[in-house]
């Protein structure tokens, strides 16, 4: 596997899933904003903040009304994380390495890019909302679960599953961090939404479902927490994500010192009660876990990435 | 769609219109060629709707495999869909077999003439070729001269353009020897005509491409310096951003190979050469190259070359690593030379040439620079080591501005021109909006020669001027494709 191929890998899948993460985000928002009474709603702005992107937004926009922000997390073109620029760069990358690629993969790849791209009014609009997000979600599915079936499982679908698994643990962190933030938990009369607010989150990491067969039915913000950090079964917890990172790096060359990076990561975040970690704390631990994240990316590139030429 | 099927209309090949030119499928007499029946038969017998839905399936089959080319404008890199057209041209198999051996002789006397020119220049010394104009050759390397390529085969691929006159004689156009694109869009022309009518493959006996890769993969394996069950071989790509990038991931894609950049290879202190993988150094045995002679190693020839690997002419010099085509190999390629095959060919295997050359005078000879510049607006004129269409002259579609700039260019650097009669190109049936129309033609097939054997592609890329009138087939010029068949007749 050529170092160029595996970091190429790496990014195509790491947008993919990028993209597919912040299509399930606009769409669990969506649905949560129908839910919530207009004085209560955080509106738009909280997702303009998952992504890290308030700065670049601010510098263009003035508000955060429904139509810009979501056009600006859809296709916005100044923004590195819009779903059209993710696909984009991973169209972009897998053209690149398109003899590796199945051809299957690549073709959905370039019809994913296309459907973003031609349809983007739909996405903008109420009604097409929904079936638009939805056909990004279940192409990204389709495309992972094409490469997991049609990919030799070498070393080049280690950096495929890296590249998905980290970018999932860092969104996961992200959407916890500004979601908890942003909860309306103070004052009596909002109590109902309290509720609604964390069947939200679960939402958006598609973990109710799970949360509920892991946890039981009572939606409570320690239960939460503690299944979307630390659950060993959900495919979407930041242990699991950590997890599934040194197993994967594992059975490659060379990977002592960035196993020692998720080993450390992995303890730091075990032994963390996060069930009694109130708003700042959280805040702090999360931001901790984020740069253990960089950390673990860093370490991958520098072992195996293709360096510039001394 | 309903507006589409109004403007689009049965096809009636009796309203078909030869117009004086030899056509593909249709004969002066307005009748189709046996070779031909079945698919005229075929397309007569759909319908509108059929016709409109075919071509619709076809852009969309194009879209989602991102069969593209690239196209630069203005600094901007552009992806185009391929163009394609849905009505395959037609052969006959008698006919291509003989083609066959005429490529195959001529590859083999071009193969004998580079490895003359840089050896012993027998055919110099024999007053056969002028020595001035190897002088003047922008292709002849120096750093080639004494070399010994495995086999002394320097040119393994050669794409070489076919095109029929007025009379229907194929005749050899030019020879690309350097690094030949288009095979790609042969296979791909094939598998979008099977996705758009898979009935048609079932009632004529069509001749299959898809061989292709594997014997590619095959010649390119026996040039390894190291006999070994699996030789490594590369693609050497300069990157996403050239034109034929589809074709380099298509070609490594099909045949399990690394698709490598400039980058991603290096020469080690014991001349060879070696790929970074993730794991380490990976020796590399073969490299087929895609990169220009003058942008492969930086240590000998362009030194800012970014797309090269530095060392690479050491590393293949002395043996450690087989060039497809061979550094140098494109001295055979340039216009001028291709004037002289007809007498390498009897130089070199004493025979007489199987496929005619397109007459051509050379402005090098001062009697014939004369005439040129006399008829300049009867002539097809040609810059010697130009391709894709670019510095050509049409004569008689020029305005009298545009040859005085060619004449005054011609008399600057007469060896570096040459011009020949304007050829009736044939044409082929291609839509036009609603029906089909002749549109002018090219073919070509690709050589393949490892100095065991020599394979010839079944037909080949066929490419048609999609404007009427026009002569050029080049897609950076706005020309399309077809699939091409070589129908058996005699199967059953």
């Amino acid at each position: 596997m050529l170092s160029r191929v595996g970091e190429t890998l790496y990014w195509v899948s790491r947008y993919i899933e990028r993209a597919e993460n912040v299509a399930r985000l606009i769409n669990v928002n969506n649905l949560l904003m129908m839910d919530l009474p207009k004085g209560v709603c955080t509106g738009w702005e909280p997702l303009i903040d998952i992504i890290g992107v308030r700065k670049a937004y601010s510098e263009n926009h003035t508000d955060f009304s429904e139509q810009k922000a979501l056009r600006y997390l859809l296709v916005g073109s100044d923004n590195s994380s819009s779903i059209l620029n993710s696909i984009t760069s991973a169209r972009e990358s897998a053209r690149t390495i398109r003899d590796v690629i199945p051809r299957d993969v690549w073709e959905e790849i370039n019809s994913l890019y296309y459907y973003v791209k031609d349809n983007q009014k739909e996405g903008i609009t109420k009604r097409g909302r929904f079936e638009y997000l939805k056909k990004i979600i279940d192409s990204a599915h389709q495309i992972f679960g094409a490469l997991d079936a049609t990919i030799n499982h070498d070393q080049g679908y280690v950096f495929i599953r890296f590249g998905s698994i980290i970018e999932r643990a860092d969104m996961t962190s992200r959407i916890l961090d500004i979601r908890s933030a942003t909860l309306i938990t103070n004052e009596e009369e909002v109590k109902p939404f309290d509720n609604i607010q964390w069947i939200s989150l679960l939402r958006s990491l598609s973990a109710y479902q799970m949360y509920r067969q892991e946890m039981g039915v009572r939606v409570q913000r320690a239960d939460v927490i503690e299944f979307v950090m630390h659950s060993k079964v959900f495919p979407r917890s930041i242990l699991f994500c950590m997890n599934e990172l040194k197993a994967l790096v594992l059975p490659l060359p060379n990977s002592t010192e960035i196993i020692k990076s998720i080993d450390d990561a992995i303890v730091e975040l075990e032994n963390k009660d996060v069930r009694v970690l109130k708003n700042g704390l959280l805040h702090d631990f999360i931001d901790e876990i984020q740069i253990d994240l960089a950390g673990i990316h860093n370490g991958l590139a520098e072992t195996y990435f293709l360096k510039q030429a001394e | 769609m309903m507006d589409k099927v109004k403007e689009c209309m049965k096809i009636d090949w009796k309203a078909y219109q030869t117009k004086g030119f030899f056509d593909e499928l249709i004969d002066a007499q307005g009748n189709v060629r046996s070779h031909g029946t079945q698919l005229a038969q075929f397309f007569a017998n759909l319908s509108a709707e059929e016709l409109v839905k075919a071509r619709a399936v076809a852009d969309l089959a194009i879209k989602e495999m991102g069969i593209t080319f690239t196209v630069y404008n203005e600094g901007n890199m552009i992806d185009r869909a391929w163009p394609f057209d849905i009505i395959p041209r037609t052969i006959g198999k008698k006919e291509w077999q003989s083609v066959e051996v005429g490529l195959k002789q001529r590859v083999e006397a071009l193969n004998l003439f580079i490895d003359d020119l840089y050896h012993d220049q027998k055919i110099i010394k024999d007053g056969i070729f002028p020595k001035g104009l190897l002088e003047k050759s922008v292709n002849f390397r120096q750093q080639c001269v004494g070399i010994n390529p495995p086999n002394k085969i320097w040119a393994h691929i050669c794409g070489s353009d076919l095109v029929r006159d007025g009379s229907g004689t194929m005749y050899v156009l030019e020879d690309n020897l350097r690094v030949p694109s288009g095979v790609s869009y042969m296979l791909e022309n094939r598998s979008v005509m099977k996705r758009v009518f898979p009935e048609l493959f079932e009632q004529v006996s069509i001749l299959p491409v898809d061989d292709y890769p594997s014997q590619l993969f095959d010649m390119l394996a026996a040039m390894s310096p190291r006999p070994q069950d699996k030789p490594e071989v590369v693609v050497l790509t300069p990157g996403v951003f050239n034109s034929a990038y589809f074709e380099h991931c298509y070609l490594a894609q099909e045949m399990g190979c690394e698709l490598v950049e400039g980058r991603d290879l290096v020469v080690e202190k014991d001349d060879c050469v070696y790929m970074r993988t993730i794991t380490g150094l990976q020796r590399v045995d073969v490299i087929y190259r895609r990169i220009d002679d003058l942008f492969l190693d930086p240590e000998v020839f362009l030194p800012d070359s970014q797309l090269g690997v530095p060392g690479l002419m050491r590393a293949w010099s002395k043996g450690n690593v087989a060039l497809v085509n061979a550094p140098g190999a494109g001295v055979a390629d340039d216009k001028v030379v291709y004037a002289y095959v007809p007498e390498m060919i009897k130089y070199y295997l004493g025979e007489e040439a199987k496929l005619a050359n397109v007459p051509t005078f050379k402005c090098l000879d001062p009697k014939e620079c004369d005439h040129v510049i006399k008829n300049i607006d009867k002539l097809v004129v040609k810059p010697a080591n130009e391709s894709g269409g670019y510095g050509l002259l049409i004569g008689p579609k020029s305005t009298k501005k545009e040859q005085e700039a060619c004449i005054a260019q011609i008399k600057a650097d007469p060896r570096n021109w040459v011009a020949q009669p304007t050829l009736d190109l044939s044409t082929v049936p291609t839509f036009d909006g609603n029906k089909p129309d002749g549109r002018h033609t090219d073919l070509r097939p690709f050589i393949l020669s490892s100095g065991k054997d020599t394979q010839v592609t079944t037909g080949g890329l066929t490419r048609v001027a999609m404007v009427k009138g026009s002569l050029v087939v080049n897609s950076s010029q706005g020309g399309g494709s077809k699939d091409t068949w070589i129908v058996d007749e005699e199967a059953k």
